[in-house]
Formats: structure tokens, sequence, C-alpha cells
């Protein structure tokens, strides 16, 4: 079977609901003369023209409020912000208008707008340009929030974020573009709203998703050979968070560790964290362990780039220590 | 060439050049050195135009303060960043003007009053317009300089910013550096009123367009303008027209233009352009424009060397900066 790329799967799915649905429009800044930002809509302009591929100027704010005034008028917009960061001049109007009008109006209004974004670090562009705020869109009741990691969710969730009537906001980490893989089945793919387990094993739970994903597949690799067996636990859907996915495999192995691109501190990984000390806390034989990013914005400087985002070798070194009999000093905060 | 430039002598022209030269070459060594995977992550070139840079700081003193984007090598070379600090920022270093945090599009130095560098479009107009709120709160004669894109001014903030500014009788200058295209979007396609300038004079700021490839009508428009901001009229707009010559960034294929449209352009470049007038008027030697050319590739050259040989910031050092630090002493 050919192998297929990322982005190439991501472009898949977008061209396939604009075959499918007339009421399907794509729009962004330079998502079409140009081939946007990160290739991922090149050649949709000249396949299915200017009105359903749509340039818009440079007004997040605008073209964001406009995507979902146009989900609410009975149109299906893909919208495209070219960067998580650039997501921030939009927030009211997905914080305040999507998210909260069909609570507001007494479940009258329908908002069934799917926003795509890239995010993530990794290619020196610094702090306006490489954050992860995934756990800022999943702390927001009323939005979906999807982060696909694999080639076969680039390809398939998007459909699924189409045909759910509330909005859904998509991530894809900047990393993932260029990946490749064997497009898998269709039907092989799970519901949009469930967690997968990418690599089942019983010593302990890695936890992640999106940009994340290969870095902890790969440390499971390594920790093989070193003995220990990790099933890893891909999350897709950061809200709403697959509880029952989550305590059923640290049921099974005792032992979480969460990887998050973003930074501890009030984030996604505090809230999965928090979800296991809850309602799994007995099932556990060791602390809950978390790699995450420095907090610090995300520096230019290569080495300062990768020193401040989670590592394979940072994952294998906290899954190795976790193996081991507990000591309290290393985790004494004093 | 007009009145307004008549004034303006042979070696101040020279100095021009120069400055314009200096961010041309200066960039190309750029280009170069990022294929060389010396300079990494996005790297825009403000190739065709540089006189918009170069006039414009002609008009600012010391105490001015200075706002640009992520293609601002040019301001800041203008500003007066030496060639050293800004090739050992982009080069990821810790003697870089911004520590080797920031890159190619964060350059700062506030020593000089030079705030950046900023990477979200129309993000630093607020910041300019508190800059200057900020200077004339505290009775300081100065003014604040802004720089942005035709693509800036579809933005919210922008409008916001502008409404303020003539709101509060603020003492800046905008400097609309229009070049046609926000990446692969051409302004007819992001503008509904492609009239710029008339945008800002429809909040009631004194506002006008130039030609911003000709160096000699921008120092002369800011200058008027930084002396009128200087009495106390407020907030002035110069729509500067120009053109750049290369892609958005190094990743552009540039699908949105076609060659002929660059090459008309070029023919217009600001410095083909001063370069023969100078010629045609016997006002510069084809060994003064050699001694120039060969300057300038020294200080390039020297910089390169001293970035190479630069260190980097310990790795210890990550979480440095993200807040004061508290001395203990
Ligand atoms: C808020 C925001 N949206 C999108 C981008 C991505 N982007 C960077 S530059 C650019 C085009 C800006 O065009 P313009 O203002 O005309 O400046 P130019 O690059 O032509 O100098 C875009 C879309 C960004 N940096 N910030
Ligand atoms: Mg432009």
């Amino acid at each position: 079977m050919d192998k297929i790329t990322f982005r190439e799967a991501s472009r898949a799915g977008i061209a396939e609901a604009l075959k499918d649905d007339s009421r399907v429009f794509l729009i962004g800044e330079d998502v079409g003369r140009y081939g946007g930002c990160y290739a991922v809509s090149k050649g949709l302009l000249d396949s299915f023209g200017a009105q359903r591929i749509i340039d818009a100027p440079l007004a997040e704010a605008g073209f964001v409020g406009a995507g979902i005034g146009a989900a609410i008028g009975g149109m299906r917009p893909i919208v495209e912000i070219m960067t998580v960061n650039f997501s921030l001049l939009a927030l009211d109007q997905i914080i305040n208008n999507a998210a909260t009008l069909r609570h507001m109006s007494g479940g009258q209004i329908s908002v069934p707008v799917v926003i795509r974004m890239s995010c993530g670090a990794g290619k020196q562009l610094a702090a306006q340009h490489s954050h992860s705020f995934e756990g800022l869109y999943a702390h927001i009741p009323g939005l979906k929030v999807l982060y696909p990691g694999t080639i076969g969710d680039a390809r398939y969730m998007l459909k699924m974020a189409l045909d759910d009537p509330d909005p859904v906001i998509i991530f894809e980490h900047v990393m993932l573009y260029n990946m490749e893989a064997e497009l898998p089945e269709k039907q092989t793919i799970a519901p949009m709203e469930k967690a997968v387990i990418r690599r089942t094993g019983h010593d302990l739970s890695i936890i992640t998703w999106g940009g994340c994903l290969y870095k902890a597949m790969d440390a499971a690799e390594q920790l093989k050979t070193l003995g220990i067996d990790a099933e890893v636990v891909d999350l897709r859907c950061l809200r709403p968070l697959d509880r029952v996915t989550i305590l059923d495999s640290v049921r099974r192995t005792h032992k979480a560790l969460i990887v998050d691109e973003s930074w501890k501190s009030g984030g996604m990984s505090a809230e999965v964290s928090a979800t296991i000390a809850e309602l799994g806390l007995w099932y556990l034989d060791a602390p809950i362990n978390r790699v995450c990013s420095a907090e610090v914005p995300i520096p230019y400087a290569y080495h300062l780039e990768q020193a401040s985002l989670p590592q394979v070798a940072q994952i294998i070194a906290v899954a190795k220590q976790m193996m081991e009999p507990f000591n309290a000093s290393i985790r004494d905060p004093l | 060439m007009s009145n307004n430039k008549l004034h303006v002598n042979r070696i101040h022209l020279h100095f021009l050049l120069k400055q314009m030269i200096r961010i041309r070459r200066f960039e190309e060594r750029c280009v170069t050195l990022y294929n060389e995977e010396k300079i990494r992550g996005f790297l825009h070139l403000y190739n065709g135009e540089e006189a918009i840079a170069v006039g414009v700081m002609q008009a600012l003193t010391a105490q001015d303060a200075v706002l640009a984007t992520y293609r601002e090598h040019g301001h800041a070379l203008a500003r007066g960043l030496s060639m050293d600090i800004v090739m050992a920022e982009m080069f990821g270093k810790a003697s870089g003007c911004s520590g080797g945090r920031g890159g190619s599009m964060h350059l700062f130095d506030s020593s000089q009053r030079f705030y950046g560098g900023s990477a979200i479009v129309a993000g630093a107009l607020p910041i300019a317009v508190g800059i200057a709120l900020a200077d004339k709160m505290l009775q300081n004669q100065a003014v604040t300089c802004c720089f942005f894109g035709d693509g800036a001014v579809a933005e919210g903030e922008f409008h916001e910013s502008l409404n303020l500014a003539k709101l509060w009788q603020l003492p800046i200058l905008f400097i609309c550096e229009n070049n046609l295209y926000a990446m692969g979007t051409a302004l007819e396609l992001e503008q509904s009123n492609q009239k710029i300038h008339l945008k800002a004079a429809s909040y009631g700021l004194a506002s006008q367009v130039i030609d911003g490839m000709n160096v000699v009508d921008v120092e002369a428009a800011a200058k008027l303008a930084c002396s009128a901001i200087r009495n106390g009229a407020g907030p002035h707009f110069i729509e500067c027209q120009t053109y750049r010559f290369r892609g958005h960034s190094m990743f552009d294929t540039q699908l949105y233009r076609n060659n002929d449209e660059v090459e008309q352009w070029k023919k217009k470049g600001p410095l083909i352009q001063l370069t023969q007038w100078l010629k045609d008027n016997h006002q510069i030697e084809s060994d003064e424009l050699q001694a120039i050319e060969l300057a300038v590739d020294k200080e390039i050259d020297a910089a390169v060397r001293s970035a190479d040989a630069a260190e980097i910031e310990p790795v210890e050092n990550l979480l440095k900066h993200v807040y004061t630090e508290v001395s203990h002493g």
C-alpha cells in the first residue's frame, strides 16, 4: 500500500467534505492562491473555485466570527487559522459566541462550525508561532477539541467533526505534516470522542496526544529493549475527555505518565492527572508523573527550543524511575 | 526631482545609499546562511523596501521609539543596531540582540528604543499607541514610529489603534509599507477600499501616500510629519507604496503573482533609483560606489565571523527572563 503524508491526509479529508456536501467551504488566510501556509489546501482552489476556497484578509476575529455566523445560517464552514497563536485574536468569537450560543439561547441555536489550526513547536519559530493552547480550548464547555496524531485521524476526523452539530476545534501539529504512513481503512478509525490505545503494554500507561504521540511511541519502543512494557494511550479528543479509556488503561498498568507539549501549570496534563487521581487513585502503585514543556515561552535558538520541549529521552528516564521502588526523597518538593 | 529635495546634499545621499546597500547585502548574506542552516525559523526579507526604513529613520532622534514587524532587519540596522548583534541573534547566540530567544522575527534593543520585532500582524500598533501615551504623560518630547504592512490594515487592532491615537492626540507616526500583498493575498482581495491612506484620514489623522521606492521622498515626508507631530499636531500616517522583490518568506513558491510584475517593480527599486540619479547627475564616482560596497561587505563579513564564534546561551538559563530577576544582594 502507498504511503501518504499527514498533510495529504488532511487535504484529502477537506476535499472529500467539499465534494460530498455543497454547504461545506474552506475559509482562511492564504488557503487559496498561496496554497495554505503549511500547504494543506494546495490545489483545492483549482478543484473547487474561489466560492468555496475563500482567501480571507488578515482579520481573525472577523472571518472566524463569519464562519460561526455562516454555520448558524445553514452552511458547514471549515475555518483555517494559520497558527494557534493567531487564534487568540479570534478567542472572543470562539469562546463568547461559538461555545455559548446553544446554551445561552436555551437550545435554539446550533453552531456546526469546524475550526482547524496548526500548532506546536520544533521549527524555531519562537514565542509567537510555536505554542500549544489545546488545553485552553479544552477548558471551555460548548467546544469539542480534537487533536489527530495519526494519518488515519488526519484523514477521517474532519468528517466526524463536520457531522457534529456543535463547534469543533481541530489541532494539527506542524511537525506532523511531513510524517508518512499507510492510510488505514476508514472502518478502523474510532469514533471522534474515543481515546485509542496505540500500543498495549502492562507496565505503565503513557497518556498523550497530537504532536507528542510519536515521541511516546518512540519511547515505548526503546523502553521495550530495557524490559519495560509501556502502553500508549492517544487521547485524540481532549474535550469531551474519554475518561473510561484512560482509567481502564491505568487500572491495568497501575502507573500513569502524561506527556504534553504544553506547560504543566493549569494545563491539559493537569486535567488528565486530576481525573486519574479523583477516579483511579486506588489503581495506582506509583505517583502520577508528567513530562511537559518548560515554563517558558518557546525560545528561538535550537538548543533552547529543544530543551524546552518534551523529549523521548526524558520520557524514558521518567518511565524508568517510575518502575523503581518508590523513593520519597526524589519527589520532595522542599 | 521636486523642490523639497533640493537641500539634500551629496554626502547625505551617499549615506542614504550606503544604508540601503547595508540592508540589501546583509539580507543577501542571510539567504546564504539560511541555506547553510546557520539561520533557521522564518526569514522575511525586506528586499525592495529598504528606502522606507532608511528614509523614515532620518526623521527620528535617539529619544524616539520604533516598532516594526517580523520583516524588520532593515529597520533594526537603520535604527542603529549593529550588524554584530543582529546577526548573532539570527544565529541564536547569547550575544544576539534578544539573547538568542527571538531570532529574525524578534529583534529588540531597548537602549535604542527599538521595541521589536513583532510577528503578530498588527499586534504592535496598540503597543505603539501606549508608548506614545506614556511619552505624552511623562512629557517626553518623543515620537513613536510604528511600521506595518498593508495586510495589517484589515485587522481590528489597526482601526482601534488609529482611533485611539487621534482621540488622544498622541505623538505617533504610522508608516504603512504597502507592498501590494499580504503573503499570497493581493491588496484587492484584502481591502474593500484599497486607498489605505484614506482609512487613516477617516479617523482624522493627517494622512498621505508617497512613493516608497524613493528614499529622498520618504525622508522628506517623514521629516515634515515628525516636525508637525513634535509641534503638537497629533498622529500622522504615511502610506509608502513599495514592493517586495522576493517571496514572503523562504518558503514561498509565489504562485500568486507573475514574474513580469516582479521584474517591472525591480526596475523601480530603491537602490537602482538612487544610484542612477547620482550617476546621471555626476554625484557619485564609480570608485566611491565601490568603496561603499567594500566597506559594507567588510562589515557583514565581520558580523558573520563574530556570530559564528559567539557562545550559545547555557541551557541552564532556559527559564531566565520569564520574570524579572530578583536580586538577593
Ligand atoms: C495575526 C496574524 N495572522 C496571520 C499571520 C501570518 N502572517 C504573517 S505575515 C502575513 C502577511 C502580512 O502582510 P502585510 O501586513 O502586508 O506585511 P508584509 O508581509 O507584506 O510586509 C501573514 C498572513 C500573523 N503573523 N499574524
Ligand atoms: Mg504587504
